[in-house]
């Protein structure tokens, strides 16, 4: 392993310190910047920590503090497909259990398990706010109502 | 000829994008309203012609032919069904009647006239006005939102703010998603007359991730009003406002007020200790009013309308309305605001129809994953505030989840702990370990240790009493309510538990 190859590309250095810069102009903006950076990366590249703790003049622990909190933040790629499911009351009352234990299943995965080709990464979620017509999930960002196994895998092209 | 297609999540998510684009395709030009609420008939299609709009239901692309020629049979006037016919819609009146991004529509459908009025009452008359109409929080805690806009007003800072909790996170609530992608301009609205009577300047829209729709809507309203002087200077007037949305990060416990500002000033979620109150020293330590999004919707129709309007409908002290959500195992889920009052059984048998599966109704669950349980033998109950505590329940932000005799009870309540030990954001002990502790004994319990029990009822009680927040404090509540009502899921004769 050499020095060069764990380097994050020049380019990666720039888009990240042009992200922070873009939000630094309002108040409490770690959250947008930790969102704009996994919006174009797909997840927080560990190279952006650095000049983050930097720009909002917090030391890294405290960054790392933030960034581990909160469920919706990576630290390293998810896979091609994101398939969250919801597992909260109103969809377990229409049969949620079946569907992640049919959709997990099928997957051969555990939950925030990603298939060994990284072509499918399955999550939890506690609500999107679908439980009138449940059970929900969310693929790829795009909201499915009254879903069955079968739809969530025909999705995929599995 | 008009043609109304909803843009909102629900409808989408079953598929009112491809029906939209069939009539696009047919050379139709079609409105993306919002939701009229009735969720099992979405995509709700609505046709508007001679003024009135005729409803159909579970429309799929393949329809759409059809529906313009008139061989597809209509549900018949969208306001005459009677889910419909028998809300009384305040602060949900335009959501779906009108286009969400319009704000001529807004506008000719009574927006920005409680703003007009706001402006002449002045930062007391506006006060005034609120605690007259007896608005209480409608994200779940019901204190008194002129109370709380009274103590931001008399505080003295450099700098005030509004916030607005949108992290909606409750299971089987979606009210908030439904104004915010049906109505945007009526939170705006809202948040403008707060920052009128606090004296604040700027406002944040703090919204859930899990809400795509709602981000984007919100995103473009704000946009909107911006450029037509609903906020900047506020109706040319000498006022200035501004808003800007922030999106959580899936972080359940956010919705609680004084998480909810420590992440939106860049920390870990982690709740705070009051006093001091959010009013005194919230966002960035200066007074803030947090408020959520219905109680904000609400607060144009009480300036259009009149306090005293508003403050005729509801039950003792539950004032106006409430936009209830009836979801989970149910024949007619949605949203169905009417005053106060209404007792529970008539919520879920004659306006929802019972479960979906046709079974009977073993339970509903009142208020969210921290709300108590309830069987059918307290479907007596009004829906209000104090009678709900007296039952030992909540209204939380007024979801309903029905659930039917398949539904296992002592699952339910290990659940509920396991959420509470997911979401929990570690600052208070009982919460933190508690809710482990909580899944472990349940499993006990399930193992055959009856003799676990008390040790369950002990543990709710130190999490209820020794948590500084709702998370921990009421997971209690669907345990506590789920064992007391089947006790014999949990090992127990019925009688040793009641």
């Amino acid at each position: 392993m050499t020095v060069t190859a764990l380097a994050p590309a020049r380019e990666m250095l720039a888009e990240i310190d042009a992200i922070i810069a873009d939000h630094l102009r309002l108040e409490g903006p770690l959250l947008p910047i930790l969102h704009g950076l996994q919006a174009a990366f797909g997840y927080i590249p560990a190279a952006a920590h650095a000049p983050i703790a930097q720009a909002l003049n917090i030391t890294r622990a405290e960054l790392h503090g933030v960034i581990s909190f909160y469920h919706d933040f990576r630290d390293k790629p998810a896979g091609r497909h994101v398939i969250k499911i919801c597992r909260a009351e109103a969809c377990q009352a229409v049969g949620a259990a079946a569907l992640s234990d049919a959709v997990l299943a099928g997957l051969g995965l555990d939950w925030h398990g990603t298939t060994r080709d990284g072509r499918v990464t399955v999550e939890p979620v506690y609500c999107l706010g679908l439980c009138a017509c449940g059970p929900a999930a969310m693929v790829d960002g795009a909201l499915k109502g009254r879903v069955s196994p079968e739809m969530l895998l025909a999705e995929l092209g599995a | 000829m008009k043609i109304y297609v909803p843009r909102d999540a629900a409808a989408r998510a079953l598929g009112a994008d491809a029906v939209a684009d069939a009539f696009a395709a047919l050379g139709h030009a079609v409105i993306r309203n919002g939701s009229r609420g009735m969720v099992w008939l979405e995509p709700l299609v609505e046709i508007e012609e001679n003024g009135l709009r005729r409803a159909y239901g579970q429309v799929a692309p393949g329809d759409v032919a059809g529906i313009l020629s008139g061989r597809v049979d209509s549900l018949g006037p969208v306001e005459e069904m009677p889910f419909f016919a028998r809300q009384t819609r305040l602060t949900f009146a335009r959501c779906g009647r009108i286009d969400p991004l319009d704000l001529a529509d807004y506008a000719a459908h009574g927006g920005l006239a409680g703003l007009k009025r706001a402006l002449d009452l002045g930062p007391e008359g506006i006060v005034a006005e609120v605690k007259h109409s007896g608005l209480r929080g409608r994200g779940g805690a019901g204190f008194p939102t002129g109370i709380k806009w009274e103590t931001v007003a008399r505080a003295t800072a450099d700098r005030k703010y509004i916030v607005c909790n949108a992290d909606e996170g409750d299971s089987g609530t979606f009210a908030d998603r439904m104004i915010m992608e049906g109505d945007p301009f009526s939170v705006i609205e809202g948040m403008v007359i707060a920052g009128l009577a606090v004296g604040a300047t700027r406002g944040f829209v703090y919204i859930r991730s899990e809400y795509p729709d709602a981000i984007e809507v919100m995103s473009k309203a704000v946009e909107i009003a911006r450029q037509n002087n609903v906020l900047g200077r506020v109706l040319h007037s000498l006022h200035e406002f501004d808003i800007e949305i922030r999106v959580g990060a899936g972080a359940y416990v956010c919705g609680e007020e004084t998480a909810l500002l420590n992440s939106l000033e860049g920390k870990r979620g982690v709740v705070r200790a009051k006093p001091p109150l959010p009013a005194l020293e919230g966002f960035m330590g200066r007074p803030t009013v947090v408020n959520n999004v219905i109680s904000l919707a609400t607060i144009p129709v009480i300036f259009e309308k009149g306090a005293g309007h508003y403050a005729s409908f509801g039950l003792g002290r539950s004032k106006g309305t409430m936009p209830i959500q009836i979801a989970g195992n149910v024949a007619r889920g949605g949203l169905f605001e009417t005053a106060f009052g209404m007792p529970l059984g008539v919520l879920v048998h004659e306006i929802a129809g019972g479960t979906a599966s046709g079974r009977p109704v073993k339970a509903v669950q009142v208020g969210g994953p921290l709300g108590a349980y309830f069987a059918p033998a307290k479907f007596d109950t009004p829906f209000a505030y104090e009678e709900f505590d007296g039952q030992g329940g909540l209204i939380g932000h007024a979801g309903v989840v029905v659930f039917d005799d398949q539904a296992d009870m002592r699952a339910m309540a290990r659940f509920a702990m396991e959420f509470c030990a997911v979401e929990s954001c570690g600052k208070c002990t009982p919460c933190r370990i508690g809710a482990v502790r909580g899944v472990e004994t349940i499993d006990r319990i399930a193992a055959g240790d009856a003799g676990a029990v008390p040790l369950l009822v002990d543990l709710c009680e130190t999490m209820k009493h020794g948590s500084l927040c709702a998370l921990g404090g009421f997971t209690p509540y669907p345990v506590m309510s789920a064992l007391a009502q089947f006790p014999e899921e949990f090992g127990l004769a019925r009688e040793a538990a009641e």
